[in-house]
């Protein structure tokens, strides 16, 4: 057959499939950028023993188990903690002292994954004083990954990394303060725990839930379509308090979104945006 | 199976394909080199668009764009996620992520873990081109000392695409070029194997057939 015949199909497969899982499973990935997801199904392909995405289909509509399986390829990121510390940085010093003067603080992870960023998050917080008036939403649509960030528990041989970019983070304390490892893992303190809501939450279907004054949605925004980014950021805009704040990842802008007007940059080199006044 | 769709997909790679509408170019380590021989060379009004992907340190600014802008007759940025191709713009890969090309054609971003110790990688680069570009894609590989870019290039060349790569015995480090051809042993039509003035030379002589 033809390349561009079976790369024709290959799409129409994958349109498919994508409108299968959402009117069986209500996950919609329609709007989710394709390239990315055409990997993930390919590697998916040969885990589930099918040679085309109609075979996987046909297992993923009649054995739940399959796309449980499958749900692990399409939304599981691996990220480490602090990743780009100088994000962390612009936190620490330009937001925290603003965060300083609200009674008590929320904060919404968007996309947590397995957890890397929401402990980072509490760990700064707490160096900075603040986790005690803090709550921390975080959010996901996996409900494996939402379980393994609540455990909090990491493999110990990341954690050098871990540690060096908290160093670089400005971080005040040791890493080695916030867990105790053990068989080669590392879990990270209760207490820690006692300031985070685990939530399976979509941008593409839900709607907001609560009022916060910080968002940090990193890495999540490239996986999307521009039309479902900028619903990603309408929702982070109705969610965010007056004059709230935004973190995106080190590539995304708000520049072509629908949502720019409605943000000022904070610091915009390390993609932290601030809502306007007004509406 | 309709005939000319049937026609398009049998355009021998090095035959007459095009016109081209993007020049995908991959490396690693020796490539930055071979990039200054070439990029500077591109004609303005070169009608595809170039996707420029080198392995890079992680942690750090690329400087990619600040050392070509200045050299290169063509506009020259960073990749953006979502940012539709402009013919006759060259853009580079940014470090630390893969990237694509997505519907649009557009450019496309994502974190998923390193192939080949890389991210960004350039099998996924070449990959996701030949999705979107069929046979009207050229594929360059370059200098490196690893196997990533050896599967892309078979992806492009098995699209109809024109596939290069550059010369083993030019190239400070051979491996990533033996890698790719590796694929090709015996295979008729294989890519071309050129030394970096050759490849500059073909750009220039494509795009004075209209095809690039």
């Amino acid at each position: 057959m033809p390349h561009k015949t079976k790369a024709h199909i290959a799409d129409i497969e994958q349109r498919l499939l994508l409108d299968a899982i959402y009117h069986q499973y209500h996950y919609d990935f329609r709007a989710y950028a394709q390239a990315s997801l055409k990997r993930r199904l390919q590697s998916a392909l040969t885990q589930f023993s099918c040679k085309t995405l109609s075979q996987l289909q046909d297992r993923v509509l009649h054995e739940p188990a399959v796309f449980t399986g499958l749900l692990q390829y399409l939304t599981v990121q691996v990220s480490d903690m602090f990743r780009d510390p100088s994000y962390f940085l612009a936190l620490r010093n330009e937001v925290v002292p603003i965060l300083r003067t609200y009674p008590s603080i929320k904060v919404w992870v968007a996309g947590c994954s397995t957890g890397e960023e929401v402990y980072s998050l509490a760990i700064l917080l707490h160096e900075e004083g603040l986790l005690d008036r803090t709550l921390i939403y975080a959010t996901d649509i996996n409900p494996h990954a939402l379980r393994a960030a609540e455990q909090g528990v990491f493999d110990l041989d990341r954690v050098a990394a871990f540690t060096e970019n908290h160093a670089r983070a400005g971080g005040r304390s040791s890493l080695s303060d916030y867990y105790t490892a053990r068989y080669g893992r590392v879990v990270f303190d209760k207490a820690l725990r006692e300031h985070m809501v685990f939530s399976d939450h979509s941008l593409a279907t839900d709607s907001v839930f609560a009022e916060v004054h910080l968002i940090s949605c990193r890495n999540v925004l490239i996986y999307f379509e521009r039309d479902l980014q900028n619903r990603a950021l309408g929702l982070f805009h109705d969610a965010l308090v007056h004059r709230g704040f935004l973190g995106l990842g080190s590539k995304e802008s708000l520049r072509f979104s629908a949502q720019a007007e409605h943000f000022d940059d904070f610091v915009l080199e390390d993609r932290v945006y601030r809502k306007k006044a007004g509406r | 199976m309709n005939a000319s769709a049937a026609n398009a997909s049998n355009t021998p790679a090095g035959g007459p394909g095009g016109p081209y509408q993007a020049i995908v170019i991959g490396g690693s380590s020796g490539a930055i080199d071979v990039l200054n021989v070439l990029l500077p060379r591109l004609p303005v009004g070169l009608r595809a668009a170039v996707i420029v992907l080198l392995h890079l340190p992680r942690d750090r600014r690329s400087l990619l764009v600040d050392i070509f802008r200045t050299r290169c007759a063509l506009p020259v940025q960073e990749a953006e996620d979502q940012q539709l191709i402009q013919s006759g713009h060259l853009y580079f890969a940014p470090p630390d992520y893969h990237l694509l090309i997505d519907n649009g054609p557009r450019l496309a971003l994502s974190v998923d873990a390193p192939l080949h110790f890389s991210r960004p990688s350039i099998d996924v680069l070449f990959e996701s081109a030949a999705d979107g570009y069929g046979d009207k894609l050229v594929g360059v590989l370059l200098s490196g000392a690893n196997d990533d870019g050896a599967a892309g290039l078979a992806a492009i060349h098995a699209a109809g695409g024109y596939t290069i790569v550059q010369d083993p015995a030019s190239a400070s480090m051979p491996t990533m070029p033996e890698a790719a051809l590796a694929r090709f042993s015996g295979q008729t039509p294989a890519p071309h194997v050129l030394t970096p003035d050759a490849i500059a030379a073909r750009f220039i002589q494509l795009h004075a057939q209209r095809l690039l």
